[in-house]
């Protein structure tokens, strides 16, 4: 809780570069406009207004900015999204260090607490800032507008946000990303699209992850791509081993089909 | 638990609305929520009394609306209510829906 006002909004919510000392804590943006209460006798009479306001309108209008913003300067931004320890970190760790001198990565990193993964991040080669939630469940908007700042992005390039590793909550906040990326293992169970069916209906891609654990659990890998397909008839899938490196070089051409900078086809 | 948020959305919606209106009081509120929405009824319903204490809607009656979700088979063009996005046809059997209505999270009106 805010020592200054005793306000919940963005609570803890810490944005900052591995190795520093959080930069922002909160920024009192928020205000206090609750109304006055002064009482004026005799005015009893009630109005009913018609306000027809998407809930989640502020958050979406926000992503739409860093979308606009994304767009105008050539930057490809996916957000990441899985359960905790499904192999994010992993996945984005071995792009970086395999193509990582082909396309110019920046991460964002969101976790309930710590720099760990940032700081796995950039030890692979890629700018990285981490967000901590502190008790939030999942990355919003301006989150990531505060995090997009630190990072300052040059143009042409991939964001990577990785979102805090919940499989719910984070379907629901639109963060401005070109391309939403849900990440589920071999090793969670064949039918997770259907235990948490709205974060595969939003998304564009699934990649599944720990292939090469295949031959020791009961994973059944076209029920899983089915039921994903019925929540999803668009997806694109991409079955992977983060850790052997089986499927990565499909991940890598998906993104490079993205990579919009000029001669992009060359090795640079 | 995204209810939070979504309750404090909802405080932020009707503070700013109140005070555009130069309302000291909100009587009432109604909240429309589509059974495709990813939000649960119960949880906003928890969050909402623990977030409104001391806001605006501290004394305010929320009414919520559900709303049913309606796809339309792709294979056979069938309009139907679902519950859940894996439901399945019951004309056809198929099970690629499009989804038509049951996913809005909205503040449909107030009265002050």
């Amino acid at each position: 809780m805010c020592d200054t006002c005793g306000c919940e909004e963005n609570d803890n919510v810490r944005i900052y570069k591995p190795g520093q000392d959080y930069l922002e804590h909160h920024h009192h943006s928020h205000d206090h406009t609750v109304p006055h209460h002064h009482h004026h006798p005799g005015e009893h009479q009630h109005r009913e207004i018609s306000v027809e306001t998407n809930i989640l309108s502020k958050n979406n209008l926000l992503a739409e900015r860093n979308r606009g913003f994304f767009e105008a300067l050539d930057i490809f931004a996916i957000n990441m999204v899985s359960s905790p320890g499904s192999g994010k970190t992993s996945i984005i760790e071995r792009t970086i260090a395999e193509i990582g001198d082909q396309l110019k990565f920046y991460v964002i990193e969101g976790d309930q607490q710590t720099a760990n993964d940032a700081e796995r991040i950039q030890k692979a080669g890629a700018e990285a800032v981490q967000i901590n939630t502190g008790n939030g469940c999942h990355l919003d908007a301006d989150m990531v507008k505060k995090a997009v700042k630190q990072l300052a992005p040059e143009s042409h390039s991939f964001l990577i946000i990785e979102n805090v590793g919940n499989l719910i909550c984070p379907s629901m906040f639109d963060l401005g990303e070109g391309k939403r990326v849900t990440i589920f293992s071999v090793t969670e169970g064949d039918d997770k699209p259907a235990k948490y069916p709205t974060i595969f209906h939003t998304s564009n891609v699934c990649i599944i992850n720990k292939t090469d654990l295949l031959p020791y659990v009961d994973f059944d890998i076209e029920k899983a791509k089915n039921l994903v397909k019925r929540l999803n008839p668009e997806m694109e899938f991409f079955e992977v081993s983060a850790k052997t490196g089986e499927g990565m070089d499909e991940w890598y051409n998906w993104l490079k089909s993205y990579s919009r900078k000029p001669n992009s086809n060359s090795t640079i | 638990m995204h209810e939070f948020s979504i309750a404090q959305s909802i405080i932020d919606i009707a503070e700013e609305i109140a005070t555009k209106e130069k309302a000291d009081q909100i009587q009432s509120i109604d909240i429309e929520i589509g059974a495709l929405s990813g939000v649960v009824l119960d949880a906003l319903e928890f969050a909402l009394k623990i977030t409104v204490e001391g806001t605006i809607l501290g004394e305010t009656q929320i009414n919520f609306f559900p709303i049913p979700g309606k796809a339309v088979c792709n294979d056979c063009n069938l309009m139907f209510e679902i519950g859940d996005l894996l439901a399945i046809c019951p004309g056809c059997g198929g099970g690629t829906l499009k989804i038509i209505d049951g996913k809005q999270l909205r503040v449909k009106s107030l009265t002050v």
